[in-house]
């Protein structure tokens, strides 16, 4: 094959440039999908090391390694890097090394942008990690920024902070107009929306929602700047403002955010439990309207963050109902996935058994929503370590597991080396017991009351906490076998297979393992 | 590029600013709603109405509380913690303050009423909260509130309390000062 490409040197279809200009200057949607992939694992990496840091510091009651202060800027940042820089960005990475596979497109619709919106993250991640080492240390007020915690009360850095956020804000947007116009516009013939397959629909979906709320951040923290430099009060009671205006508005972006973070997961899991049950997906066309239906309720639930700040009871009723509501469409998914796999003939790659986990786990921690979701429970669990323990569940073996599976179970395809199937597994056991040995306990130690955000403790929390703790550690240094199989993988292995799972079936197993660097310059024939 | 996708592109182009000037109106929207349903203890100022004046009102409580906002050395306490008052009748009621320190200063208060579905039956004719009070050091003043609490107050509710939080602001601009005062108008 690359003898015949040597041969038309004046070719247009050339491979990639050399060295580091490659990774500047590319255009091409495989190493942009790379590149944001590689991102987000370092910001896995760094925001992990922040969860270090807080579970050492739970580890016993009392002040043992950080100040207090130390400690509110590790949750801030915690939070910001995990969701902002660790979660999204890999969807992102994800979104653009399948979704023009996938549909047959030879590339993202707008492959400059797609450079630019790449580009300008790991500024915006600069700016947010270089205010650690400022005057008055880095943001402390929590990922959620309050205010006046993040206005009145803030340290001189939460400048940088706004800026870093209307940083990410333009690259989450930018990269969503990229998908949504990819996907609109650049589908094969014969991939009709209702043949596409789950993962473009969830990105769709998400992309969709990222243009409708990011935009609200931005505005958001566009107030808090204007509140601190330029004596506006949209924000300050004194002058006329309002604080619960701020939760209002941020949870308007905040609870649509949530599904941006699990829907393209719902896409994935979807693929990985079809190809290893060997069956047709069940309910493909309810698993659409599914997604749909989060997507809309999720911008009539907001205030089911704020039960406790004093909200008329018809509107704590109207949002309790609301959020219940959503149950019903991600039943429909949950049970879909079982039902797929009923009868099917399962094997347990480390791809399926991370996707499995997801169900079982996801379904945990959506569970610990719906008992968030009833008003008087909530007057109690607001703000303990329930929340804490309902949030993580979703996101770490929800949105973070399947970011795992999807990435064992392409990385043939991308690198055209299977992974060393041994280690994925261990790294699947180490992975599954950490994260439930960490976050379960929580669920206990909050239903007693322990509050959240606290870097000390009454006694009575001491043995959950440090067990929790363990289970921290566990999870955290097992990330590091992650990295090393990746290195592996990308470094040489076992050949992949084109096809590379026998049950796998969609546009990017057609093409060679690995994916050339120009798939589909012709569109593929699709009935 | 294809012309449907330039349409496409425009389209979302054009809901970025859209989502993010929604995001600000969402700001007047927020006290238009709270204005029209009388949630979040929010009292605008109401013009004097004989329709509202009765006769056979009921007798309730009317509790006053005063809240110092953090740092703010002023003395500021209601005359009278309790009201007996009648529905459908004005009252009048008065706050003490007296500028403690050494330095002229200005203050605004804030006002909540609980329970919040009391708020839109509680009609202020005149009330402090709806200006801003300078004092100079040592200066002290009886601050008045004259209201009404009309009479179609669901009859579960016996009692009511009005809260006022002084802040100090003798540092705002006085352009943000006025602006505001175009809002309580």
């Amino acid at each position: 094959m690359s003898a015949v490409i040597e041969n038309h040197h004046d070719d247009h279809h050339h491979g990639p440039a050399k060295g580091i200009t490659r990774w500047l200057y590319t255009t091409n949607h495989k190493d942009i999908g790379t590149l944001y992939l590689w991102f987000s694992f370092a910001m896995f990496l760094i925001g992990g090391a922040m969860a270090m840091v807080i579970r050492a510091e739970l580890f016993q009651p009392g002040m043992q390694i950080v100040e207090p202060e130390f400690y509110n800027q590790m949750i801030t940042l915690h939070g910001l890097i995990m969701i902002f820089g660790g979660v999204m960005p890999a969807f992102v990475g994800l979104a653009n090394w399948l979704v023009p596979m996938m549909i047959g497109a030879p590339d993202m619709a707008l492959p400059r942008m797609n450079n630019l919106s790449f580009w300008i993250l790991p500024f915006a991640f600069f700016i947010l990690l270089s205010s650690l080492f400022m005057e008055g240390g880095a943001p402390n007020f929590g990922w959620t920024f309050y205010a006046p915690l993040s206005t009145t009360y803030a340290p001189p850095s939460v400048t940088f902070f706004i800026f870093s956020v209307h940083i990410m804000g333009a690259s989450s947007i930018m990269g969503a107009i990229n998908v949504v116009v990819t996907i609109m516009n650049m589908r094969a013939p014969g991939v009709s929306l209702m043949k596409m397959p789950l993962f473009v629909w969830s990105w769709l979906i998400t992309a969709y929602l990222l243009i409708a709320v990011m935009p609200v951040l931005a505005g958001a923290v566009t107030m808090m700047l204007m509140d601190i430099h330029f004596g506006t009060s949209f924000f300050n009671a004194a002058g006329g403002g309002d604080p619960v205006l701020f939760q209002h508005i941020f949870w308007f972006f905040g609870h649509p955010e949530v599904y941006i973070m699990i829907l393209p997961a719902f896409g994935i899991v979807s693929h990985i439990i079809e190809t290893f049950s060997r069956k047709q997906l069940f309910g493909y066309s309810s698993m659409v309207w599914a997604m749909l239906s989060i997507a809309i309720l999720s911008f009539v639930v907001w205030a089911h963050h704020m039960f406790t700040v004093g909200l008329p009871l018809a509107a704590e009723i109207f949002f309790m109902w609301a959020t219940m509501l959503i149950a019903v469409p991600t039943g429909v998914k949950v049970f879909n996935w079982v039902a797929t796999m009923f009868r099917g003939s399962l094997t347990f790659e480390t791809p399926m058994l991370f996707a499995i986990a997801f169900v079982v786990l996801f379904t945990i921690g959506g569970l610990s929503g719906l008992m968030l979701a009833i008003v008087p429970a909530d007057f109690q669990y607001h703000d303990t370590y329930f929340v804490v323990a309902h949030f993580h569940y979703v996101l770490v073996p929800g949105a973070i597991f399947s970011i795992m599976a999807a990435v064992y179970y392409w990385i043939p395809k991308w690198s055209g080396n299977m992974y060393d199937e041994r280690l994925g597994k261990l790294h699947f056991w180490l992975s599954f017991i950490g994260v439930n040995v960490t976050f379960f306990p929580q669920h206990f130690i909050g239903l007693a009351g322990m509050p959240r955000r606290y870097p000390d403790y009454a006694l009575v929390f001491a043995d959950w906490n440090m067990v929790s703790s363990v289970g921290a550690f566990l999870f955290g240094f097992s990330q590091l076998l992650f990295l090393f199989i990746v290195i592996k993988t990308v470094m040489g292995g076992k050949k992949a297979t084109d096809q590379v799972w026998d049950g796998a079936k969609g546009l990017e197993w057609t093409v060679a393992s690995p994916a050339p660097y120009h798939t589909f310059s012709t569109p593929p024939k699709v009935d | 590029m294809k012309k449907e996708a330039k349409k496409t592109l425009i389209r979302l182009v054009v809901a970025v600013p859209l989502m993010f000037a929604f995001g600000f109106a969402l700001v007047p929207l927020y006290d238009v709603f709270c204005e029209v349903t009388g949630i979040n203890g929010k009292v605008f100022q109401s013009e004097h109405s004989e329709e509202l004046v009765t006769e056979d009102g009921r007798q309730i409580a009317l509790q006053f509380i005063s809240t110092n906002n953090e740092n703010m050395p002023w003395t500021f306490k209601p005359s009278e913690q309790v009201l007996s008052i009648q529905t459908g009748k004005y009252h009048t009621a008065t706050f003490y303050v007296k500028n403690t320190t050494n330095k002229t200063m200005m203050a605004q208060a804030v006002p909540s009423v609980a329970p919040s579905n009391a708020a839109e039956h509680l009609k202020k004719l005149e009330c402090f909260c709806f200006e801003q009070q300078v004092l100079k050091p040592g200066e002290e003043a009886l601050l008045p509130v004259k209201l009404l609490v009309s009479n179609e107050l669901p009859s579960n509710i016996k009692n009511i309390i009005l809260s006022y939080t002084i802040f100090d602001i003798t540092d705002y601009s006085e352009k943000t000062l006025a602006h505001h005062q175009m809002d309580m108008e």
